[in-house]
């Protein structure tokens, strides 16, 4: 409605957003450099899990997968020849990939297709589940993806992972593919097809009613979703170079999954900042895993103390804010129980 | 317009439905009644496809060569042939405002593609407007297109169930069913749905099949009234014809 007063606050953002970045590889280091790819990765997983979760309502798990699907994608098609030769030294790759070399561009689209092939293929079956039966099919078909990986060696070299992938990734790769994602998805959202996500979200006998095929619809919100995810997990293998079954874990997709409910489900806005926020903070916060020396007592490093903080957040917004961080919920009560 | 024949419904050894017949001519407002329990719901739930009858025929004919058999169809393929309901409890999509409850009626005609959204194409846009054109005026028509804005499930109870009928209508509907209504109207509201129905029944050329409590609301608006108590058809006629019949009486009051 009032889309013609929202362009200029559009453009100026996407102004200054480009400036930014120009600033920030002119001046930062290369760490600070790396924390704000990680975030522009962030942005675009949380996104994506946002379509699936927050606007389509059901409760996919599978992020992990679809980025580990991504990530190999872009590994195997980016590399070149001879460090392929070198990185399958335990089983020769496949004859038909071993003289590929591709593009980054490519490899990207090529990542979130297979990532959709797969995870369509494999989600169609079981998007008639609801809640925990789909997080739960789900998060198997994550395992099951993180373990196929693990064992075909020939494909994509098992447990050795892959190095020395091109480092393809930088900040303008990582947020342009989170711009294009923010614009793809707040456009779908504001379209007709968004409009019948959000009812399928809040009420699927009347979505049907209203003649809104729920299957249809849930594969295209999962395709979008896996699609951008595979996108991001082969942004992830640019930027790290090297990858291996064991980074595509659960935690990684509760990770995404922090952001998501911190930011707000189904809001696009919240999301882009608590990525921002959760990755800088994933930073920030390592001293947290370290030895701490309070001076009467010290304390041993204890590896992923800084998780605990996000949990500790985690569990008051969902209690305090359960529409996330960032969205205002006017008047509502603590209560135990709803009614 | 539709037909059903022998009709039966069960849920295990739950009989919810047993034997139902009817025949609803084109332009007609056809009422169902029957105690609380006596299947009512069932029957709509059954002709919108969210159940499959155990047995029988539901033949729908929206013009005089076109004919279909909606048993076995699944909700969302039976409102795209024109068979669209409201709910007795209400079901409207709370956290949407009430503009885009209507227009996500609307859905279900869209002929772009998905991309075409995204892309914001032309021919989307220009199918877009009209959609939104159309919902506003639906809107207008049942008074709420100054809260155009605001969240479906912060309107107060009787315009959350108008605004269900507007959802209903904003999917062309030519069969509409409407499950009570007038539930928890006060008898001003009651009377204004009945103007409203009569309406809309003009204005989009509508048949309508109404459950209904309120016997002023049936006995006023349908011409033909079927009763149903325990899954059986106890009764069928005019609304004088069934405000004589001694076993319609017997299965509200009771035998004294």
């Amino acid at each position: 409605m009032n889309e013609k007063s929202k362009t200029p606050v559009t453009l100026i953002i996407l102004a200054l957003t480009i400036v930014g970045l120009y600033l920030a590889n002119r001046f930062l280091d290369a760490y600070q450099i790396r924390i704000i790819n990680l975030s522009g990765i962030y942005v675009t997983l949380g996104l994506s899990m946002n379509l699936i979760n927050g606007m389509t309502g059901m409760f996919s798990l599978g992020h992990a997968g679809f980025m580990a699907i991504g990530a190999y994608t872009v590994g195997i098609l980016t590399m070149p020849v001879t460090m392929k030769e070198m990185n399958f030294f335990m089983q020769p790759i496949v004859p038909f990939l071993a003289d590929v070399e591709w593009g980054f561009l490519p490899s990207l689209f090529a990542a979130g297709l297979i990532s959709v092939l797969l995870g369509v293929l494999i989600g169609a079956p079981v998007l008639r589940l609801t809640d925990d039966y789909l997080a739960i099919a789900t998060l198997g078909f994550a395992e099951i993806i993180r373990v196929v990986f693990t064992n075909t060696q020939s494909l994509t070299n098992g447990a050795l992972g892959l190095k020395g992938i091109p480092n393809y990734t930088n900040t303008w790769w990582s947020w342009g593919v989170a711009l294009i994602t923010i614009w793809f998805i707040s456009f779908l959202m504001k379209g007709t097809y968004g409009k019948a996500f959000l009812a399928i979200r809040e009420d699927e006998v009347a979505a049907r009613a209203m003649g809104i095929s729920l299957f249809k619809h849930k594969v295209m919100s999962f395709a979008f979703g896996c699609f951008f995810a595979g996108v991001a997990g082969g942004l992830m293998a640019g930027l790290l170079g090297t990858i291996d079954p064991n980074m595509f874990r659960i935690t990684l997709t509760f990770n995404i999954l922090l952001i998501v409910v911190l930011g707000g489900l189904g809001k696009i806005g919240g999301t882009v900042v608590s990525a921002v926020i959760v990755t800088v903070m994933m930073e920030v916060l390592r001293f947290l895993d370290e030895a701490i020396d309070l001076g009467f007592v010290r304390l041993k490093g204890i590896p992923g103390m800084r998780m605990v903080v996000f949990s500790i957040i985690l569990i008051l917004v969902v209690i305090v804010r359960e529409k996330g961080l960032l969205q205002r919920t006017k008047g509502r009560e603590l209560t135990y129980a709803k009614n | 317009m539709l037909k059903i024949e022998d009709l039966h419904m069960r849920f295990g050894g739950v009989v919810a439905c047993n034997g139902f017949n009817a025949e609803i001519e084109t332009g007609q407002i056809v009422g169902l009644i029957g105690p609380n329990g006596a299947g009512k719901t069932t029957i709509f739930n059954v002709i919108t496809g969210v159940y499959k009858p155990t047995a029988g025929q539901i033949l729908y004919s929206p013009a005089a060569n076109e004919h279909h058999q909606l048993s076995g169809l699944g909700p969302d393929k039976i409102a795209k042939l024109g068979v669209c309901r409201t709910f007795q409890n209400i079901r409207l999509f709370g956290e949407l405002s009430v503009l885009e409850n209507v227009f996500i009626g609307n859905h279900l005609r869209v002929k772009s593609d998905v991309f075409s959204t995204v892309f914001r194409l032309p021919h989307y846009l220009v199918e877009e407007k009209r959609m939104y054109e159309k919902s506003l005026y639906l809107l207008e028509k049942i008074g709420l297109q100054d809260s155009r804005d605001e969240k479906a499930s912060s309107l107060p109870y009787g315009m959350q169930r108008r605004l269900e009928i507007a959802r209903a209508l904003a999917t062309d509907p030519k069969l509409l069913l409407l499950d009570e209504p007038a539930a928890g109207m006060n008898p001003q509201e009651t009377m204004e749905l009945i103007q409203f129905i009569r309406e809309i029944k003009q204005e989009f050329d509508l048949t309508i099949f109404l459950i209904e409590h309120h016997m002023d609301v049936i006995m006023e608006i349908s011409e033909k009234i079927y009763v149903l108590d325990h899954g059986l058809l106890i009764a069928e006629g005019d609304p004088s014809e069934i405000q004589q019949n001694e076993r319609v009486v017997e299965a509200y009051l009771g035998v004294g």
